[in-house]
């Protein structure tokens, strides 16, 4: 396959594994780059990025303006509180003015599910979801798959565990998809009040023991629990979740001896995982933010830096 | 577009000598091979890069070191292609500064694969020299660049088209002309 022939990237569910394979060859490209002296190429001189965040982030919004400075395309970010949003311009209006300033492609995280498609609907530059509401992140996704295969060699027949509040997680929800369209076996495991109730739609199992769930798996994945939930009172406490839940050397011991570790940050430590454990040599949470800037690098070229489709 | 062979201009034992001969200036022209490094642009450029590596190992002695570089993030014509070219991964698994380096692809033409590719390597260090190695020179440049070492120089229409094929990719040595029937 030549090139990705679309305007957006909204969601893995959507993306064909064909495609996938696509982004994943050309980031393992882009990676080279970011071990330069020199971290630049000039291959998007010219073209203008916006960056629209409405909820706080560190890790994607530094990862994307890195991989656009290491691409050489000019880009703003605009942070939702200081937005006009609030003196009450609808996001389509917003958006809309500054497309005719000429930004060719909005990055965007927003907190209603849904907000992304509603954009690249309305907007001609291109979009990508950098997280909506509790669909979909699919930039994680994609750099988890990426680490994934950098460190196993590949993504088929792959069991890999999904550890924590699944329900509300974006994360979980691109990596899902991803995971098994690339062929891979995936498990859910966490308290039964954070397990989404379609499970059968995505083709995946649950269990409420993680000990059970990493049984013989290749890889874990824990989730970052959002204080919120215990007050909505999903889980009784942070420290009953990290005792029944939390990843440590004992919990994970029936998995494969090269078992991966990952998080996609913020870690909370203690709580979905333990410190010994993150820092472990088997832990690819590094990895994963590096990876994360060679993934959007990849997609700016792939959406950017051909001819654009009308 | 339909392509029809021209002409065959050269063949197994051509392309051999070409490249021995080739390998001969460039031991001429850098008399100490100390701080060469040979680097193949993708993609048939990486197996010409390969052979002319074996052939200053047969004569001199001592391994040069051998680069990949790939152009596509470079290209001047990214915004004006239909077809999106695959970006791989460039490997010079060496440090550039002050290091004579001979860049190898297979045809020359118009010159601007050959900027990219001194944009690229300029971005990776700063070479003493760079020099050109190149099987065919078909002529029609369009920016300021010339051959250091050519394999051949093969007069061309731009209507043409050089087709170079090369064992390691095309289980076959051989360089065509082909014409277009449509245009």
């Amino acid at each position: 396959m030549q090139a990705l022939r679309r305007k957006d990237i909204l969601g893995l569910e959507e993306i064909s594994a064909e495609e996938i394979t696509l982004i994943l060859e050309t980031t393992r490209s882009m990676r080279e780059i970011m071990l330069r002296k020199i971290k630049k190429v000039p291959t998007l001189r010219g073209r203008a990025i916006l960056n629209l965040f409405y909820e706080p982030s560190t890790r994607t919004k530094a990862s994307f303006e890195l991989a656009q400075k290491y691409m050489s395309a000019d880009s703003v970010s605009v942070a939702g509180a200081s937005s006009s949003l609030v003196k009450g311009e609808t996001l389509k209006d917003t958006v809309r003015n500054v497309e005719v300033m000429g930004v060719e492609c909005v990055i965007m995280r927003h907190p209603v599910s849904g907000s992304a498609h509603y954009l690249a609907r309305n907007i001609n530059a291109s979009v990508i979801n950098a997280g909506d509401g509790m669909h979909e992140h699919p930039t994680q996704g994609l750099l988890d798959l990426f680490t994934i295969l950098d460190k196993k060699g590949r993504l088929e027949g792959l069991k890999v565990v999904i550890v924590g509040d699944v329900r509300h997680s974006r994360v979980a929800r691109s990596n899902i998809w991803g995971l098994k369209k690339m062929g891979a076996y995936v498990a859910l495991a966490g308290p039964p009040t954070l397990m989404p109730p379609d499970l059968e739609a995505f083709g995946v199992r649950a269990y409420d023991r993680v000990e059970e769930a990493v049984e013989n798996a290749d890889v874990v994945m824990a989730l970052r629990l959002q204080k919120e939930r215990q007050d909505s009172g999903l889980f009784p406490s942070l420290r009953e979740y990290a005792e029944l839940y939390g990843l440590t050397e004992q919990r994970v011991a029936g998995a494969k001896e090269d078992l991966l570790i990952m998080h996609p940050g913020p870690i909370n430590r203690g709580v979905e995982i333990s410190s010994g454990l993150a820092d472990s040599p088997r832990s690819a949470v590094l990895d994963q933010v590096t990876g994360g800037v060679a993934v959007r690098m990849a997609l700016l070229y792939l959406l950017l830096g051909g001819i654009k489709e009308e | 577009m339909t392509l029809k062979l021209k002409a065959t201009v050269m063949d197994e034992k051509a392309i051999g000598q070409a490249l021995r001969r080739i390998t001969h200036e460039i031991i001429e022209r850098n008399k100490d091979i100390k701080d060469l490094v040979l680097v193949g642009i993708r993609k048939r450029g990486v197996p010409l890069a390969a052979r002319l590596q074996n052939y200053l190992k047969e004569i001199e002695g001592s391994p040069v070191p051998l680069g990949i570089l790939d152009i596509t993030l470079y290209r001047d014509d990214l915004s004006q292609r239909e077809d999106q070219p695959v970006v791989h991964t460039t490997d010079l698994p060496f440090d550039l500064n002050n290091k004579h380096v001979v860049v190898v692809d297979d045809v020359l033409y118009t010159g601007r694969t050959i900027r990219a590719a001194m944009d690229a390597l300029i971005d990776h260090g700063r070479p003493a020299t760079i020099q050109l190695a190149v099987l065919i020179d078909r002529g029609h440049r369009e920016l300021p660049i010339r051959a250091d070492y050519v394999g051949k120089n093969v007069p061309t229409a731009r209507s043409e088209l050089i087709e170079v094929k090369v064992q390691e990719v095309d289980q076959v040595d051989q360089v065509d002309i082909m014409e277009d029937l449509a245009g």
